[in-house]
């Protein structure tokens, strides 16, 4: 997997760095980021609120002012490509709300006439699923739709490089699914896709590559087959023991076809190369020790056990505190 | 291909949120005219207020309260001196008259009908005890259009509804934008910023024409109010006023980030106009002191250049004065708005 870096990115930045004060002094939102995105790729950027996802995506969508660092997008720098950039890009912000009072199609228009070349609104329509509700005011659709609108918009002036800022956040499982087909139909077009995302099943099921980030840095960058690969087994092994016991992760760990043992909410997660040796070796280890089972689950490892494996914490845990 | 303007599309947009919002066709059409009517109506000419008097109990009060009565709109009852003293503090009467040798007239300076029942109260006393006026005079009154309060109020709601409305349709928009990021995702395609702010005056310009046209068909047709001036005239410095207005109101849009915020200095903007302005009376009222700063506010610029193109049939190059003071303070807002326009 993984794409050949002979063509030329198209965007690519080095040591990239955005500071803010905050209260606390200064917050390095993002901090020394070096990243190459190549032309046909669906990349994702991955990780928990706060981590610097969206200051990122900003600062290479030339709406913030990278602190330092170089950036460059499509062989050209805002700053002094700026008109010629904005025709070639297509973004969709996190929560923008556009007037309710304006349809889909007068919406999609109105985005329309701000690029030389693209797609009539119709076609754009089309092809995110709103054909039906072209002449519905934008405040009667659901926020499924409301995201497609988001979408369409982006990709009305027929972009290069389309960002997409938490496309499927606070969606229902349907809706999301429905917004997964419309971007991989873009991939298929070879566009080239920045997104982000908090879901690490989005970013298995839409991302050729992955950038994982924290506190502002880039802690794993692979296909997401190849970053699972790297927690040296494929499978997870969950299980709780009855009565609040502990078993002890050491133990666990030198259990044959287990290359690691964690505490899991209240269980433990064990990364497994072969389940069908480690199953049988955890259940005489627990047996011999008088544990008594409370629950046993299988299952393939996720980004999420790469993200856990490597922070410590789970994606979401710590939805409210940022940064 | 369907070839689309950005300007046009943004101000059709523009127009077409106007419209279909229901609230805001209310405050800006309906509202004023409302206005008009409920303040023509208690301001309406009527004959002349009655003056209560109070004539102390004593021998010669049936006798005075007699000749008092003669006045036209006079109410004039005798009562006991507690009484008297009661009626006058609880504003019942305008004045007490006190019999005896010499006449005792008691009454509260600050209260200019207590004032007017003094001179006219001692002016009949004195002829029923046979004063004779050596000059003879005549009363005229005017009631025609044109010196009425209706008359002097619909310019004035004129001025504050363009005011209001360019502040409203332009400022709180915006920030609402601003608010919904939507905004930040205009900023974020190639659109022009000159198409955008151009196209929020185009769209304000677009429905003062109408609001013109509605207050004074209003007061046309409701209340006979002379238009002396010309037309264009009106709608030429109605335009002014509408471009200066909008200044003001972008400038106030420029940073703010919440709805309250600006909201806040709107009102702030735009209450010291409404009061001081000449809008509900006329702002000569106010202490000798102040009138500078009153001058200096566009509004009151605008109402007086209105009333005199209006009323009396002025020439827009008698108000240059006026309209130069008007789109200095539109130049100003402008200059500021481009300076510290916030986008994102």
């Amino acid at each position: 997997m993984g794409f050949s870096s002979s063509t030329e990115p198209v965007i690519s930045c080095r040591d990239l760095r955005k500071q803010y004060k905050g209260r606390g002094g200064i917050v390095n939102a993002v901090d020394g980021l070096d990243l190459d995105i190549h032309r046909g790729e669906c990349f994702g950027l991955l990780g928990p609120n706060g981590a610097g996802k969206t200051t990122t995506m900003e600062i290479f969508e030339g709406l913030l002012q990278p602190t330092s660092g170089d950036v460059e997008i499509l062989s050209m720098r805002w700053g002094q490509n700026d008109s010629e950039l904005r025709q070639k890009i297509g973004i969709s912000l996190q929560e923008t709300r556009f007037t309710e009072r304006l349809t889909v199609f007068e919406t999609l228009v109105l985005f329309r006439s701000f690029y030389r070349n693209g797609h009539p609104p119709a076609d754009v329509m089309e092809a995110v699923g709103l054909g039906e509700k072209a002449k519905s005011w934008v405040g009667k659709l659901s926020g499924g739709q409301r995201q497609r609108l988001a979408v369409a918009c982006a990709l009305v002036g027929d972009p290069l490089l389309l960002f997409l800022d938490e496309p499927t956040t606070g969606l229902d499982p349907q809706s999301r699914r429905h917004l997964w087909d419309i971007i991989r139909n873009l991939r298929e077009e070879g566009r080239t896709v920045l997104l982000t995302t908090h879901y690490m099943d989005e970013a298995e099921h839409l991302c050729n590559r992955v950038a994982v980030i924290d506190h502002g840095k880039i802690i794993a960058l692979g296909s997401p087959a190849e970053l699972i690969v790297g927690l040296g087994g494929e499978h997870i092994v969950e299980f709780a023991l009855a009565n609040g016991s502990v078993a002890s992760n050491k133990d666990l760990a030198d259990l044959p076809a287990v290359k690691e043992a964690r505490a899991d909410g209240n269980g433990i997660a064990l990364t497994v190369t072969e389940p069908h040796i480690a199953i049988p070796a955890l259940l005489q280890h627990l047996q011999s020790r008088r544990f008594e089972l409370a629950r046993l689950t299988t299952r393939n490892a996720s980004l999420e056990d790469v993200f856990v494996n490597l922070t410590g914490r789970h994606l979401r845990d710590d939805e409210l505190s940022s940064f | 291909m369907t070839n689309y303007h950005p300007f046009r599309e943004l101000l059709k947009a523009r127009l077409r949120e106007f419209i279909r919002e229901p609230e805001t066709i209310f405050w800006v059409y309906a509202f004023p005219v409302l206005l008009a009517i409920g303040l023509g109506i208690a301001f309406r000419n009527r004959p002349a207020e009655r003056v209560f008097v109070d004539v102390q109990q004593h021998a010669a009060a049936e006798n005075i309260a007699g000749n008092l009565r003669q006045l036209p709109d006079f109410v004039v009852t005798i009562h006991p001196q507690p009484e008297c003293m009661e009626r006058l503090r609880l504003g019942k009467s305008a004045l007490v008259v006190i019999p005896g040798t010499s006449i005792t007239f008691l009454f509260d300076p600050t209260r200019p009908e207590s004032i007017l029942a003094r001179q006219r109260v001692d002016d009949a006393l004195q002829r029923a005890a046979g004063r004779r006026d050596l000059l003879p005079t005549i009363d005229q009154h005017i009631t025609e259009p044109g010196t009425r309060y209706i008359d002097f109020l619909i310019p004035g709601l004129i001025g504050m509804n363009l005011l209001a409305g360019s502040m409203w349709a332009v400022g709180y928009v915006i920030v609402d934008m601003r608010v919904r990021k939507l905004l930040k995702r205009f900023v974020a395609t190639p659109m022009k910023k000159s198409h955008f702010l151009w196209s929020a005056l185009s769209g304000r310009l677009a429905f003062m024409v109408p609001e013109l046209i509605v207050i004074l068909g209003a007061g046309v047709i409701l209340f006979g109010f002379p238009i002396r001036g010309n037309v264009f005239s009106i709608l030429f410095l109605s335009l002014l006023g509408t471009i200066s207005f909008t200044g003001l109101g972008l400038l106030a849009a420029c940073r703010a980030q919440k709805l309250e915020t600006v909201s806040g200095i709107m009102n702030v903007i735009m209450m010291p106009m409404w009061l001081l302005s000449g809008v509900f009376f006329s702002p000569d009222r106010f202490p000798h002191i102040l009138q500078p700063l009153i001058q200096a506010l566009p509004l009151t610029q605008f109402n007086d250049a209105l009333r005199a193109i209006i009323l009396e049939g002025a020439p827009l190059s008698s108000q240059l004065w006026r309209m130069a003071l008007i789109a200095a303070w539109g130049a100003i807002s402008y200059l500021c708005t481009l300076r510290w326009f916030r986008w994102n």
